[in-house]
């Protein structure tokens, strides 16, 4: 069996990644990415802590979170296709209408 | 089982004609605005009456209870009102004089602007002059007290617009304000040591104490605290000040409050604490000084003044200079005497001044006056009668009553009588001279050569006269109460007449028991200490001391003849003589006709140091530099702060998502650093 570490380990890294990402990128297509790789990192360690105890508790979790997840990217991906309409660029820093 | 009287109709009645006038005057025709204030101050006038015709089955004093008012432990105060000899005598006064005056002033207020707010005014003085003289334990006497002060102040910045009236409204109301003080400290006194402001109470737990003879007690202090008040509102040195420049006002609030009722309230205040002051010899000297000074004194600047008002206005402040002597030697009745016939007489003469005013345009130089006896005939007898009342000369009012007073002084002691003498002299010779150059020679004005449009004097700057063709009497209206008042001049001192004369004094004994049945318990209480002076008038030889008083009331006749001849002499038979001894006089003269500098030497000491002081430190240094810098101050830094904290809203996304991650590491941390741990 593999110890959880290496699934905790990884799942880490996926959610540094998504960090990463979500900070350094400016196109939205790329930071939704970012955020989806953020959601997937913890849903590994969900799983990985389901299986380490035993408990289904952590992968019912998991399916909310895909469920959400999907919500979320639907409502998204129409925002995006929103905003590339009326302002013709996803690029983050030219989307600031609500700036001070 | 007392009747109940319904005293509170009194004050009521002006108070809701007040109310009307204030509120719905404006809509009102000038015939609805005089019929209302004359209505609600003729009915109060009726009420009176009434009252004082059931007067004789009261029991005194008969007290009215109407609401409680502050109930605080065993302290208590109560609307109510109280009714005994003194206050009737004063709410005949200021509710027969005061409408006499309403009625006058419908003619002489008539082409004013305001003429609404005029009588609301004059109804709301009546009501808290009311107040005042009705209430029954001295706070509610306050009240009235600061009332008749604001109505004061309202009626001598009538004519706001022009700046001279409205600072003669501050002046009268700082002044007084002054006084106030301390009357309320007295307040504060009485409510310490005795727990109660009700008439009766405090004089029934005052009545026992014996009078303080060497040095001050506390009896004293509050004697001359409730005189500091009485100097305010009655003009006595050093607080006269104001009055003089309270005749900014129309003329009718001139005759009702500077002259007849408002100003003579600290005589009533003293006379109605007769019983605090009789217990402290030292408090009754001080009011005999100040009353004879500021008798003296008013009298001599009156001589020199040309305004026909300011003459009255000085002669009124001797007039009530008099009145506190009377106070001051223990002779109170003699005080509310004189205050009465003064009502009177003085009423009259700046009701027939304003007449005379009215005649000839709003001019009120006496230089510009003259010969107008036979154009104005209804005032000039008017006038004569109040001159002659006023200078002492008997049967008219005004000689029974100062004679009184100052065959009192007399007995009290010399010095009061002499200067009494003098100032009676004095009076007699600047109201002669008034009467000489208004009525006598020949006219100096220009009102009959322009028509009365636009020449109105200098310092009366209102809209007076208009539509007038020259010279003229005055209507109906102003001449009544003239009428009314010139008969109340002759025969108000007939009441009064004294023993040595074959009357009887029914004045005295008719006050007598308000102002005696306190001084035989002292008299009983104290022995052989300070024997009031009252005592000395049952002296056991009536013949003796009949025949002194005849010879005194002779020197003081002699004195106001002696009056009327020297102004007879210098303006009338040598009308150029006056200048020459003015001239001859120089800087004495210059000083009196500034009235001794006195409202410089006020400014210098308190006025300018007062203003830069609030201007200096309480303006710049602490307002501005204080509590307007510490605003400024934390605005200027709560902006400063958020301005900085506003870069972190930069709407940038990802220094957000930065700042969140960072927040979370730093969380992160934190946790595995207290798990180790």
């Amino acid at each position: 069996m593999v110890p959880i570490a290496y699934y905790l380990i990884l799942s880490g890294i996926l959610f540094a990644c998504g960090v990463t990402g979500f900070l350094i990128k400016r196109n939205i297509i790329s930071i939704f990415m970012s955020i989806e790789l953020m959601l997937n990192g913890v849903n590994l360690s969900f799983v990985a802590f389901a299986a380490q105890w035993h408990a289904l508790s952590g992968q019912i979790f998991v399916f909310f979170v895909m469920v959400v997840a999907a919500a979320e990217a639907a409502v998204g991906l129409a925002i995006i296709i929103a905003v590339y309409r009326t302002r013709e660029t996803l690029n983050i820093d030219q989307v600031d209408l609500l700036k001070l | 089982m007392t009747p109940n009287l319904h005293l509170w109709l009194i004050p009521v009645l002006p108070l809701v004609g007040a109310a009307i006038n204030g509120f719905f005057g404006r809509k009102f025709s000038r015939q609805g605005v005089a019929g209302v204030a004359l209505c609600f101050s003729g009915a109060a006038f009726l009420k009176v009456l009434m009252v004082a015709f059931t007067f004789s089955s009261l029991a005194k004093p008969h007290i009215e209870f109407l609401a409680p008012w502050i109930r605080s432990g065993s302290f208590q105060v109560d609307f109510s009102f109280y009714l005994d000899q003194l206050s009737l005598v004063m709410l005949l006064v200021v509710t027969g004089v005061g409408f006499l005056i309403h009625i006058y002033s419908v003619g002489y207020m008539w082409e004013e602007g305001g003429f609404y707010r005029f009588f609301a005014y004059l109804n709301l003085f009546m009501f808290f002059m009311l107040t005042l003289v009705l209430a029954s334990n001295y706070l509610l006497m306050f009240i009235g007290w600061e009332g008749v002060g604001l109505a004061s102040y309202l009626l001598i910045g009538f004519w706001f617009t022009k700046d001279s009236a409205a600072s003669a409204g501050k002046k009268a109301f700082i002044v007084n304000r002054i006084g106030d003080f301390g009357f309320l400290i007295a307040l504060f006194l009485l409510i310490k040591h005795f727990g109660s402001l009700n008439f009766d109470q405090v004089f029934s737990s005052i009545s026992p104490l014996s009078a303080e003879t060497g040095g001050a007690g506390l009896l004293t202090a509050i004697g001359l605290l409730l005189m500091v008040g009485a100097a305010g509102k009655s003009a006595q040195i050093p607080l006269y000040v104001w009055l003089p420049d309270a005749m900014e006002g129309p003329t009718p609030v001139s005759a009702l409050i500077h002259a007849a009722t408002m100003v003579t309230a600290g005589v009533y205040m003293v006379s109605r604490s007769h019983v605090i002051f009789e217990r402290a010899p030292m408090a009754l000297t001080v009011v005999a000084i100040v009353g004879t000074l500021t008798a003296l004194f008013a009298a001599t600047i009156g001589i020199t003044q040309t305004d026909i008002k300011k003459v009255l206005a000085y002669s009124t402040v001797s007039q009530l200079g008099y009145m506190f002597i009377a106070c001051g030697v223990g002779a109170f009745s003699a005080a509310v005497f004189h205050l009465m016939t003064h009502a009177f007489f003085k009423g009259l003469l700046f009701l027939a001044a304003g007449s005379v005013i009215h005649a000839v345009s709003g001019e009120q130089d006496m230089r510009q006056m003259g010969g107008l006896r036979t154009k104005i005939p209804w005032t000039f007898w008017t006038m004569t009668i109040a001159t002659f009342a006023i200078a002492g000369i008997p049967p008219f009012a005004g000689f029974f009553s100062k004679d009184e007073i100052l065959w009192r002084a007399y007995q009290s002691s010399w010095v009061y009588w002499a200067i009494g003498l003098f100032t009676a002299f004095l009076t007699s010779f600047y109201m002669f001279r008034l009467w000489f150059m208004t009525f006598f020679g020949t006219y100096r004005g220009t009102a009959e050569d322009t028509h009365g449009d636009s020449s109105h004097g200098p310092d009366h700057g209102h809209g007076h006269g208009h539509g007038h063709g020259g010279i003229h009497e005055s209507p109906w209206v102003m001449v009544g109460p003239l009428v009314v008042l010139a008969v109340l001049s002759v025969t108000g001192g007939w009441i009064g007449v004294p023993g040595s004369l074959g009357g009887d004094n029914r004045f005295e004994k008719f006050l007598s028991p308000v102002f005696h049945s306190s001084i035989a318990v002292s008299g009983a209480e104290s022995h052989g200490v300070a024997t009031p002076p009252e005592k000395e008038t049952e002296s056991p030889e009536p013949q003796a001391s009949h025949s002194k008083e005849l010879i005194f009331t002779g020197i003081s006749v002699f004195a106001g003849i002696f009056g009327f001849l020297l102004a007879w002499q210098l303006y009338y038979r040598d009308p150029q003589l006056p200048q020459k001894i003015a001239a001859s006089l120089g800087g004495l003269y210059e000083a009196v006709v500034h009235k001794y500098y006195i409202d410089e030497l006020y400014a210098t000491l308190f006025v300018k140091p007062l203003i830069a002081g609030s201007a200096l430190i309480l303006w710049h240094g602490i307002d501005q530099n204080v509590i307007d810098a510490s605003l400024d101050n934390s605005a200027h830094g709560a902006n400063q702060v958020s301005d900085s904290a506003r870069h972190m809203q930069s709407g940038n996304l990802r220094s957000y998502a930065g700042w969140v991650a960072a927040g979370a590491a730093a969380v992160i941390v934190y946790m595995i650093w207290t798990g180790t741990r």
